[in-house]
């Protein structure tokens, strides 16, 4: 009887197991190890693939080689410069507001989602709209009050400057909504005691707000971090990585190498480089975590 | 605080709030007029809140240009199946790895965890060639497939199943239920909460999905709704009203989701940290 169980256990587990496991070697494992043999070998996708050839570390020379890449990452972390500290200082500042119990705080709360389901090529299009240099209505409000507006998505300068706004504009209802979340696991206890002893609400933000949300925040700085290295629908349909590689970004180059130069080699190698980077800083950001962020309550 | 003092703040907190909603939502609103102006009024100067009248010319002509609807269908279709077939499986994995133990269970739990680490892009161009060499580049099944398992949605439900509590499948057991049937009383219906809020993410997310339907689909007939604006944008890159009339086609369904589940999503946002 017992051992009866326990045979049917392990069927249930390989019955169960399986479809998940089948993905997982299929669509992960499988595509990463030939991912890592293809960034070695000058395959171009036209040529049969028995053909190709190992070129050892060639690709990965190449990347490094590459003007391109340097533009790639340094338009990153610009980007990362602009975005990172806004969201996170803005994103805190909506999520204090929405916070607070004033009437009508469900329809600010739904109006700031609003661009969290509206789908990046949706806004990237609206945007591009909205930012034309002749016929785009930020230009016509600017001048109503006497600026005259860049030509935005044509200007190395402001077409980063754009997507990074657009971005922000597209994210900070969703960062707002898990530090709101953040923000009521705080016990009101806290408040009420600073209160007694005469606390302002400076210090209040600062010596209980900021440190009980600091896993929150730290887990927001994460996720934005690895969205922000990921950047590609909104460069490619905004600015197509222009003007002149001004917004052009490493994912957008692996998407171009390998589907339009066919160069599927150096993609991939590109692809891990930037893994690498990926994984050098967020465990520069774990590192850093122990400093500011409060774990114990 | 003072009643007035606190009423001040109050204030300040709604004129604050209201200027950061007009400024969230209003180009989403700029969108929706911009659906039901002519080719002339979209681009006047200087410009016009209101369309000068409410045609729905824009959205029978679009069809003229691109099969819009036909990619509402393709979208909703791989939407709908993906979401499906990944609550399926992730459910089944999350049942293994809360309830059922074996050998090795542990080793390959932090094997899925681990796979949550790498980005889209590295697997993006093996997928490619793997999908070409079977032939599902250009196919529904080549659309779907890469999103029916996901490793976040296995790790959040392995979580929600590990809170059941083993007496309830237990009592199970004792009545003769196998495992197969424990699954689909007992499990299944006490994580309804999380499949929800998940369901709800997988669907945006393959609704969303821009990346792999660029590369995994050549022929028209197969795009789905990002894809497609984005070859529209590339081609009709002024007529802003064609354009406006389509973005508002793709963002009806996930609207009215988003209206009906609103508490769902917010739950899925805070639970998993993904969009």
């Amino acid at each position: 009887m017992v051992g009866q169980r326990k045979w049917s256990r392990r069927t249930a587990a390989i019955v169960f197991l399986t479809p998940a496991l089948l993905c997982l070697l299929a669509f992960q494992l499988l595509p990463m190890a030939s991912s890592i043999i293809i960034s070695f070998t000058d395959w171009d996708l036209l040529t049969h693939w028995t053909k190709m050839n190992f070129i050892g570390w060639d690709n990965y020379a190449q990347v490094f080689r590459e003007e391109k890449s340097y533009t790639a990452i340094r338009n990153v972390f610009v980007f990362l410069l602009g975005y990172l500290p806004s969201i996170v200082v803005l994103g805190t500042l909506l999520a204090v507001l929405l916070n607070r119990p004033i009437r009508g705080v469900k329809l600010y709360r739904a109006a700031v989602f609003v661009p969290v389901i509206t789908s990046w090529v949706a806004v990237s299009i609206v945007w591009r709209w909205l930012l034309n240099g002749q016929s785009g209505l930020i230009n016509y409000l600017l001048a109503q009050v006497g600026i005259q507006g860049p030509i935005w998505l044509q200007d190395d300068f402001w077409a980063m400057v754009a997507i990074i706004l657009v971005t922000l504009w597209k994210d900070i209802g969703f960062v707002s909504i898990i530090l709101l979340a953040g923000l009521q696991d705080i016990s009101v206890d806290y408040y009420e005691a600073a209160e007694l002893d005469g606390a302002s609400p400076w210090s209040k933000l600062w010596r209980i707000t900021v440190p009980m949300l600091s896993p929150t925040l730290y887990f927001v700085v994460t996720i934005s971090l690895i969205n922000s290295f990921q950047l590609f629908v909104q460069v490619l349909i905004m600015t197509n990585g222009g003007p002149a590689g001004a917004t052009s970004t490493i994912v957008e180059q692996v998407y171009r190498n390998a589907f339009q130069f066919n160069k599927m080699g150096f993609a991939s190698a590109q692809s891990w480089v930037l893994l690498l980077i990926i994984l050098v800083t967020t465990l520069a950001l774990q590192q850093l975590q122990r400093r500011w962020v409060v774990y114990d309550r | 605080m003072t009643g007035s003092k606190k009423r001040a703040a109050d204030l300040a907190a709604h004129l604050f709030l209201t200027l950061l909603a007009v400024a969230l939502t209003f180009p989403f609103l700029w969108m929706l007029l911009g659906a039901f102006k002519d080719n002339l009024e979209v681009v006047a100067m200087p410009p016009r809140l209101l369309p000068s009248s409410w045609n729905f010319d824009n959205f029978a002509e679009i069809e003229g240009y691109f099969p819009l609807y036909r990619f509402f269908a393709n979208s909703a279709l791989v939407a709908v199946a993906t979401t499906l077939l990944q609550l399926a499986i992730c459910t089944m994995a999350a049942y293994v790895f809360a309830k059922i133990a074996f050998k090795g269970r542990q080793g390959l739990f932090v094997l899925f965890l681990t796979t949550m680490m790498i980005p889209a892009q590295v697997t993006l161009v093996p997928l490619f060639i793997l999908f070409s060499r079977t032939d599902l580049i250009d196919t529904y099944a080549g659309l779907i497939l890469p999103g029916i398992f996901s490793a976040y949605g296995t790790f959040l439900l392995r979580q929600s199943i590990m809170t059941i509590p083993n007496e309830l499948m237990e009592a199970a057991f004792i009545d003769g239920a196998s495992y197969y049937r424990v699954f689909f009383s007992v499990i299944v219906p006490l994580v309804k909460p999380t499949l929800s809020a998940l369901s709800i993410f997988a669907f945006m997310s393959s609704w969303d999905n821009f990346l792999w339907p660029l590369i995994a689909v050549n022929s028209k007939e197969l795009m789905t709704l990002p894809l497609g604006l984005s070859k529209l944008q590339g081609q009709w890159s002024t007529e802003w009203n064609l354009l406006m009339a389509g973005n508002v086609v793709s963002f009806v369904p996930i609207f009215i989701v988003f209206l009906f589940a609103q508490r769902y999503f917010i739950k899925g946002i805070t639970m998993t940290g993904i969009k």
